[in-house]
């Protein structure tokens, strides 16, 4: 009964146009929902406008913009670009930012805004459809998918059965000249965050340091998951949708690579959260809430679940039928106040002559 | 003979030359006052980590051997086209410039996804070579098409051979194109990001870049965006210095060509060469555009947005070259005719912004216009403004190149006729340098059309144009779905190189007629 009524409610939250059609076919009655309320007080979100400075995958994210007009009459521009650069970006802004919502691929991102003051709190019934441990433990921001680092191998060059079980096998002599690393990449220094603090500052600095003898880098996931594929490197660490996308890509036919996951437990079973935030000084704060209670509803975390992104949705009952391994069976979510803001990873990825 | 004696300058052009400068080097602001924010002694560990010392050599090494390889190769292409018998020129003219109307992150794709191998240091030098050398090839072949012929016959018959002449005669009259070519593509190298992050090659820009993105910090990564300023000083300088004094000005009014050279039993060593140049230069990345088109699985029709996103970004990139080319004008001027510190400042200073990376000055273009022009902030002036920034050196040397061609007496005798200085600039010198205008026009539209992290950052939400869509595309591993935009993005750009060739070089040409 929980796992039906929790996402009917979460969608009565923000489809406030919908009220009427989605909540009138459900027993809720839609006075009690936030949706609700916010009718009571402030009426209809339709005819509003909404910034969103998006770092997440661009064809995912115009299919939920879309969904989310036509629920809600609200009219969404879309700025899509890299994380880091919007990031950046709002930073440079600051309160003049016309931003109103800022969703991200990862919590540092999301952190370093918070860190500034720049997030408003997100609203407590948005909060509620993921686990806590999903979102900022200031509540600045709410975690809407999940990813998981993975390995991936040539099947070529090795077999399932000789792949690392742990990340910390990679500093191990038995990989040298056969690893591949992005260590640019912003998915790569939450692993490291992790490793300095199951095992500490000196242990993390002397792994890297063995990662950096043994690896050839690369500059992106993209280019280190096609540099397995095609057996330049026998594997690598990367987010396991760079593997799914890759086949997309080039076909199943194509492939000589395949996933695996770290124990879960180890530094590298990294389950890291994508997340969306109000920005503090946005003038459209309720449709920006709005928007936010949309990304963790069933519908949009059902859109999520379905797409090209390979990402897990975090809403309670949403199942991920596109990715093989169940998030279950991955590991538990990296809690954002886990991986900070990244300084420690970033300054030991420095010292180690990586960045 | 002093030819340089200023004549009274109009008092409103070193006023429009520091305004259009204060402009362009605004980005320099930023970056001093972001790379101040870091404190001392974070700036001594960010400085003194090992990475320096690599970023400083792989960017050294690499500008030092691109720059050298395309210096080689623009000149040897110039030179086959517009001196000697070579087949087919006026063709290979154009093929020979080409390579330009493909983007560098283009090429860069290009090859790594054909050749996987092409990568790090000798990868950059191959891709960043054969995208470059027309920014050589270009002025020199321009200014071989306009130089006069009697050097060479005085050299020849004084018994010098053919070689001799060539390196004595021939080279050191090409020099301000060379130094000015070389200078471009110096700077290029060390502010392209995209290619490199293909190539897995590490130079400070994609230092940068990392900065950004890891950091979150645009003190550190200010700090580092200053080094390149540095480097980037440093080479303006050098270039001043080799291009000065090699300054050329055509004395006549009119230039007597010279026969072509026979190639003889070079013929076909020649044509193989360039054969071999274009192969590379422009044949990988359009095999390669093909391939993607054909094979990625991901490829569908191209969306109707793909029309908007080119009308978009033509309307930009030629809004871009106007403006760029309009304030160009003033600094080339300026400069032309005065050899004072402010002269020399303001060329210096507008070289600098080429060598940064595009987030750094974009980022800077927020900075600056949230606190001072916020109803212009994501308006599409300030996409364009952005662009101007960008592209100002791109039009500077163009202007400057066609002002070296106006012979100096002509605007004494105009005034000398009682003609006011701004009738003589509108009557005289303008009409002289408008095809170099062109060339201005259609190097800026080339380089904006393929703009990429500024026009993220800066164009109004929700629009996109080609570069935006390509990267979209390429970050979700969407190669195929993202071919039709670089595609589009080429052909867009085929015209604008077709007309810089045509504008640069100008009508004659030795042994057309024959």
């Amino acid at each position: 009964m929980r796992r039906t009524v929790r996402p009917v409610l979460a969608l009565c939250a923000v489809s406030l146009s919908l009220a009427v059609a989605g909540c009138g076919s459900s027993a809720v009655p839609a006075a009690t929902t936030a949706a609700g309320a916010q009718a009571a007080t402030g009426g209809s979100l339709a005819g509003q406008s909404l910034t969103v400075y998006s770092g997440q995958h661009q064809q995912t994210v115009q299919v939920l913009v879309k969904d989310f007009e036509s629920r809600t009459g609200v009219k969404v521009q879309l700025r899509s670009g890299d994380e880091a650069e919007l990031a950046n970006q709002i930073m440079q802004e600051g309160k003049a930012s016309p931003a109103d919502v800022f969703y991200a691929e990862n919590p540092p991102a999301l952190t370093n805004l918070e860190e500034r003051g720049l997030l408003a709190p997100v609203d407590t019934k948005t909060l509620q459809t993921v686990s806590a441990s999903d979102s900022s433990a200031k509540s600045d921001w709410v975690g809407v998918s999940a990813r998981t680092a993975a390995f991936v191998f040539n099947t070529d060059k090795m077999s399932a059965s000789s792949a690392p079980s742990s990340v910390r096998d990679l500093a191990g002599a038995a990989w040298k000249g056969k690893l591949g690393i992005a260590p640019s990449e912003t998915d790569f220094a939450p692993i490291i965050t992790r490793m300095i603090a199951t095992d500490g500052q000196a242990a993390a600095k002397t792994w890297l340091e063995g990662l950096k003898a043994n690896a050839k880098v690369y500059n992106s996931n993209e280019d280190l998951v096609a540099a397995v594929n095609r057996g330049e490197v026998a594997g690598g660490v990367i987010d396991h949708y760079y593997w799914y996308r890759l086949r997309d890509e080039q076909g199943a036919g194509k492939i000589h690579s395949a996933l695996h996951y770290f124990t879960p437990g180890d530094p590298g079973a990294l389950v890291d959260v994508s997340g969306a935030a109000v920005l503090s000084a946005s003038k459209h704060q309720s449709a920006a809430q709005a928007w936010l209670a949309y990304l963790t509803s069933t519908p949009a975390q059902t859109i999520i679940a379905t797409s090209q992104s390979y990402e897990y949705p975090l809403a309670a009952g949403v199942q991920n039928t596109k990715v093989a391994q169940p998030l279950a069976q991955v590991g538990t979510v990296a809690s954002p106040g886990e991986l900070g803001d990244g300084k420690q990873a970033l300054q030991l990825l420095q010292d180690a002559g990586l960045l | 003979m002093p030819p340089w004696r200023a004549p009274r300058t109009l008092p409103t052009l070193p006023l429009l030359v520091t305004v259009v400068i204060a402009v362009v080097a605004s980005p320099l602001v930023f970056i001093v006052v972001q790379a101040g924010q870091s404190g001392w002694a974070e700036a001594q560990r960010l400085l003194g980590r090992p990475l320096i010392a690599t970023l400083l050599w792989h960017t050294a090494s690499l500008a030092v051997v691109v720059t050298l390889g395309a210096v080689t190769l623009g000149f040897a292409a110039a030179y086959l086209v517009e001196r000697t018998d070579l087949p087919a020129r006026r063709w290979w003219t154009v093929v020979l410039a080409m390579p330009l109307a493909v983007p560098e992150f283009v090429h860069g794709y290009s090859w790594v996804s054909l050749f996987p191998q092409v990568q790090g240091y000798w990868g950059a030098v191959l891709v960043m070579t054969s995208s470059l050398y027309p920014l050589v090839f270009l002025p020199v072949a321009a200014t071989l098409r306009r130089f006069d012929a009697s050097a060479e016959e005085v050299a020849r018959s004084l018994g010098h051979g053919r070689w001799v002449t060539l390196w004595r005669v021939t080279v050191p009259l090409t020099r301000p194109a060379l130094a000015g070519g070389a200078l471009l593509v110096s700077l290029y190298l060390l502010g392209e990001y995209g290619a490199f992050a293909m190539l897995r090659y590490t130079t400070f820009a994609t230092a940068i870049f990392t900065e950004y993105q890891l950091g979150f910090d645009a003190a550190s990564a200010s700090l580092l965006t200053l080094v390149l300023c540095a480097l980037a000083l440093f080479l303006v300088t050098l270039d001043a210095r080799a291009g000065r004094r090699g300054r050329l000005v055509r004395q006549g009014a009119t230039a007597r060509p010279g026969p072509p050279i026979a190639l003889g039993r070079w013929k076909a060593p020649a044509l193989v060469g360039v054969t071999a140049l274009t192969a590379t230069a422009l044949g990988v990345p359009l095999f390669a555009l093909g391939y993607w088109l054909l094979r990625g699985s991901s490829t569908t029709l191209p969306p109707a947005s793909i029309l908007g996103a080119a009308t978009t970004t033509l309307g930009y990139a030629l809004t871009a070259a106007a403006v760029a080319t309009a304030a160009a004008v003033p600094v080339a001027l300026y400069s032309w005719r005065r050899d004072n510190r402010l002269a020399r400042a303001a060329e210096r200073t507008a070289y600098l912004t080429r060598a940064l990376p595009g987030i750094a000055i974009a980022l800077s273009i927020v900075f600056f216009a949230v606190r001072y022009a916020q109803p212009l902030y994501q308006q599409p002036p300030l996409l364009v403004g952005g662009y101007v920034i960008l592209f100002f050196p791109l039009a500077l040397t163009a202007v400057r190149a066609s002002l070296a061609q106006v012979p100096p007496g002509i605007e004494e005798v105009a005034r000398s006729l009682g003609t006011r200085p701004l009738a003589v600039l509108l009557r005289v010198t303008m009409p002289l340098i408008v095809p170099g205008l062109g060339a201005a026009a259609a190097m800026v539209a080339l380089t904006a059309s393929t703009e990429l992290t500024a026009t993220l950052l800066l164009c109004p939400t929700g629009t996109q144009t080609l570069a935006t869509q390509f990267w979209a595309y390429t970050t979700g591993m969407a190669y195929g779905a993202a071919a039709p935009y670089a595609a589009l993005m080429v052909a867009l750009s085929a015209p604008a190189v077709l007309l810089l060739t045509r504008r640069t070089l100008g009508p004659h040409r030795i042994g057309d007629a024959t």
